[in-house]
């Protein structure tokens, strides 16, 4: 009996050796890749696996600078016109070849109903052919930031979707099995080899790839682990390689196991508390007949009661940045010299309460998600004590994140106290601007995010000018002054950016990147 | 009989409909999806468009009636998480979670019966004290914190076996098993004993204080009287008249076990039913969820049907009964 299974165990055992040189990376993630299909779901996750398959236009270096892909190099040939040269002699995983024809396709499809990657070709009127491997896209208004925003449009391939019926993106109305959420066919350095969903998913190297691999895997197997705990155990136990996200608590505890690494670094996502001023009496408050955040001396208050550097320090457990501002440091705009936080003073902040009429403080609902950004109820949770000393009660209603963004995004925005995150998908001002800080407005396109609906024509304005200036420093120089009229008006609360924390065993080599993209092209395992 | 069961299975839509009908009522509670289901640069217009495409602007009894007119079909729709069919994603996890549950099941009965009989017969050995202290533990801990400990203690500790997944499968037809390969079923281990250890506990306590039940009644008495010997007095008298209790108990909670295997499923990361309905829920994935409950629904009413076939087999009171009954009838 006990020979038959030593047996046993020893042929399985020569069943699963390695083969000589294959290096196998394997990685759990807590979410998981939802679909195969690129134009899917605008959502990080995805975005960066499915990035290893597929292959946009303009892509990102190790810096987030964005760097050549399939296309090589490109140039405004007027205000309106971005003029791509395209890749030559790069072939889809089918072996077909890449051409302009497949540009022109991503770029319908990307634009087709089911398709959650609409805004990033927004600006986009039209896409044009000049020859095999030049392509022409047409703005509507200049569009200086084109390139960057085109970095998460990846290029799928014609014949391969027309061949299997997935011309068009998912339709979730309709019952039927969808091909190009369970196959991929890219240009990009790894292969879909099989997946199964939920259970694993495995890329093999392309071989064919038509760049240089600095990676030297030949099979990376990703699973999905949503538990925080297992996530953990699974790395303790060496069943993978690399996992994120971390649990925060357990950071400490991998980092001072042998043979485990932690990278840790700044993320681009900038958590902030916002403010309902639309409103001429708040819905969720005892203040009534008059809205108390109309007064920018009730928004300073606020500011200067919360202690950023307490909640950094005790409910993130330092895994945070403190920010003045709405966009991050590697956010193209980003002003180091305004960055500085109006120091945390309950005192003056009492003060202000009862300048602006309010000696006994008022009361005023909060919202907050409870699984949407790291330890996000705990912050919240901070704030109400942290407000309470100054005399605000704040009523904390925390819920998960379906419930959460149905009841403060619009058209209802109804709530008067929330905290959010954001991270700009162009890797640039304009798109914080534009979403969070801009009045809303449905005709503009405006403020989509602006959940308290601060508004300043000055700042409507800039972000118009923004959008279409060319000049780099003039440019720069309208984002400084957008953000430095935001910040003095005390439009939102910056907290803090999140930190991306990754933990993987020590033989494994990484490129950490501050928007968390996760490429395996960078991965080398010793 | 067989009219028996028809009626049972009538009923059993009765009940689906009406898990069906408070689900929906409910859905207006769980949240939005549209949210989840967008990217954060899509416009307030689209969204409202992508709503009213997938009817979640309509009234909930529309919402349902649009279900059950669908579902009549076997059409449960798209997931809105995965963008695949319903009936897909199900039958995909269907395996794991039914393997798993059997092999819960069959580990609580297997070693529930014997040290429930015989703590029964033995009440003052120190082996059924010891025993039953055991299963008290087994009672009280949350399911979450024995998978943890068998985790850390297995998986991290002693590297014997896995802390996550399913090992490798082999594909019979739509069904894949873990059965068939020895990582597969290493894998089984962890999970099965979190999942069983529950009902193992619960068939120990039960079957214990049904044996000293039914050992205090007259005819055991007389069956000692009369000389029988001990094997066949406890065997085929005393523990055949305690099943019946035991057969419903551990019917129901098989059906709780492959229904809300939820915990053991998101901690182990088993690739079942219950995970799928956990990640459901926070996505506000209303096809995925309305089908699970419905399906759910169906094992319960099947399950209770076989039940009660069960006691017909192990009752001969209850034959007679409705052998008469039925004279009756007709």
């Amino acid at each position: 009996m006990h020979r038959g299974l030593a047996a046993a165990l020893a042929a399985a055992l020569v069943a699963f050796a390695p083969l000589a040189g294959a290096k196998t990376f394997r990685f759990a993630n807590d979410g998981d890749v939802n679909s195969m299909d690129p134009y899917a779901r605008n959502e990080t996750f995805l975005l960066t696996f499915v990035g290893n398959i597929y292959e946009p236009l303009v892509g990102r270096d190790k810096q987030l600078k964005a760097a050549p892909m399939l296309a090589t190099s490109w140039s405004q040939t007027s205000p309106e016109v971005w003029r791509f040269k395209l890749r030559q002699g790069v072939k889809f995983h089918d072996g077909t070849p890449f051409t302009d024809d497949d540009v022109l396709f991503s770029f319908d499809r990307v634009r087709m109903d089911g398709s959650n990657l609409k805004a990033v070709v927004a600006t986009v009127k039209r896409v044009s052919k000049i020859d095999d491997y030049t392509v022409d896209m047409t703005t509507d208004g200049p569009d200086p930031i084109l390139p960057e925003e085109l970095t998460n449009w990846y290029i799928m391939s014609k014949s391969w979707t027309e061949k299997n019926n997935a011309v068009k993106p998912a339709d979730l109305t309709k019952n039927e099995d969808f091909y190009a959420s369970r196959h991929a066919n890219g240009t990009g350095p790894f292969m879909l080899k099989d997946r199964e969903p939920e259970v694993k998913t495995t890329l093999v190297n392309n071989p064919n790839w038509w760049g240089k691999p600095e990676h030297n895997l030949t099979e990376v197997v990703f699973t999905h682990i949503g538990n925080d705990a297992t996530r953990v155990a699974a790395l303790l136990s060496g069943e993978i390689d690399m996992m994120y996200t971390v649990p925060p608590q357990d950071i400490e505890r991998i980092r001072h196991t042998p043979h485990l690494k932690i990278y840790e670094g700044p993320e681009l996502r900038t958590i902030f508390l916002g403010m309902d001023q639309a409103r001429d009496e708040l819905i969720d408050s005892n203040v009534k007949g008059k809205n108390p955040f109309k007064d920018v001396r009730v928004r300073k208050a606020f500011y200067l009661a919360i202690d950023e550097k307490a909640i950094k320090d005790k409910v993130m457990r330092g895994s945070a940045t403190i920010t003045a501002l709405m966009v991050a440091p590697g956010v193209n705009g980003f002003d180091k010299s305004l960055n500085q936080r109006y120091p945390y003073d309950p005192a003056a902040a009492k003060k202000l309460l009862v300048e602006a009429g309010y000696p006994n403080g008022f009361e005023v609902g909060m919202d907050c998600p409870t699984d949407r950004y790291i330890n996000d109820e705990a912050i919240c949770q901070a704030v109400v004590a942290m407000l309470s000393k100054i005399g605000v009660k704040v009523n904390l209603l925390a819920q998960t994140r379906s419930k959460y963004f149905a009841k403060i995004l619009g058209p209802g925005y109804n709530t008067s106290f929330y905290l959010l995150g954001w991270t700009p998908t162009t890797y640039d001002a304009h798109n914080a601007l534009f979403n969070l800080i801009a009045s809303r407005s449905a005709s503009a396109g405006t403020g989509l995010f602006n959940v308290g609906g601060y508004s300043n024509k000055r700042v409507d304005e800039l972000t118009r000018l923004i959008q279409i200036e060319t000049d780099p420093e003039k440019r720069q120089a309208e984002i400084s002054e957008a953000m430095k009229i935001h910040k003095e008006e005390f439009g939102h609360i910056p907290l803090h950016q999140q930190t991306v924390v990754w933990a993987a065993r020590d033989n494994i080599e990484l490129v950490q990147l501050a928007d968390n993209f996760f490429p395996l092209r960078y991965v080398r395992v010793k | 009989m067989i009219a028996f069961i028809i009626r049972r299975l009538c009923q059993s839509v009765a009940v689906m409909l009406s898990v069906a009908f408070i689900a929906f009522a409910l859905f207006t509670y769980v949240g939005d999806p549209i949210n989840n289901i967008v990217g954060q640069d899509t416009g307030l217009r689209e969204r409202e468009q992508l709503r009213h495409q997938l009817g979640l602007d309509d009234p909930f009894i529309l919402q349902f009636a649009r279900f059950v007119g669908h579902a009549a079909e076997g059409d449960f729709g798209l997931s809105y998480q995965y963008a695949r069919p319903v009936s897909e994603l199900i039958a995909e996890r269907l395996p794991a979670t039914l393997e798993l549950s059997l092999v819960a099941a069959v580990l609580a009965l297997a070693i529930g019966l014997p040290v429930g009989i015989y703590t029964g017969l033995h009440r003052y050995s120190w082996l059924s004290q010891l025993m039953l202290t055991a299963s008290l533990v087994g009672i009280s801990l949350p399911t979450f914190l024995t998978c943890i400990l068998l985790i850390l203690v297995f998986a991290v500790i002693l590297g014997w076996l896995p802390s996550f997944g399913r090992g490798s499968t082999v594909a019979l037809g739509w069904w894949t098993t873990g059965f068939l390969t020895i990582d597969g079923l290493k894998a089984l281990i962890l999970p099965a004993i979190t999942l069983g250890l529950f009902q193992m506990t619960l068939i120990i306590r039960l079957v214990r204080a049904e044996m000293l039940e039914v050992l205090r009644t007259d005819y055991i008495k007389f069956a000692r009287a009369r000389g029988l010997p001990n094997r066949l007095i406890h065997f085929g008298h005393a523990l055949k008249n305690t099943l019946v209790p035991v057969i419903t108990i551990t019917g129901l909670q098989l059906g709780s076990i492959i229904a809300f295997a939820v915990v053991t499923e998101t901690v182990f990361q088993w690739p079942g039913m219950g995970l799928l309905i956990i990640q459901a829920i926070s996505f506000a994935d209303i096809p995925v969820m309305s089908a699970y409950l419905v399906l759910v629904a169906f094992f319960f009413v099947v399950i209770n049907l076989i039940v009660d076939l069960l006691y017909y087999a192990v009752d001969p009171r209850l034959r007679i009964d409705r052998a008469a009954a039925s004279g009756h009838g007709i």
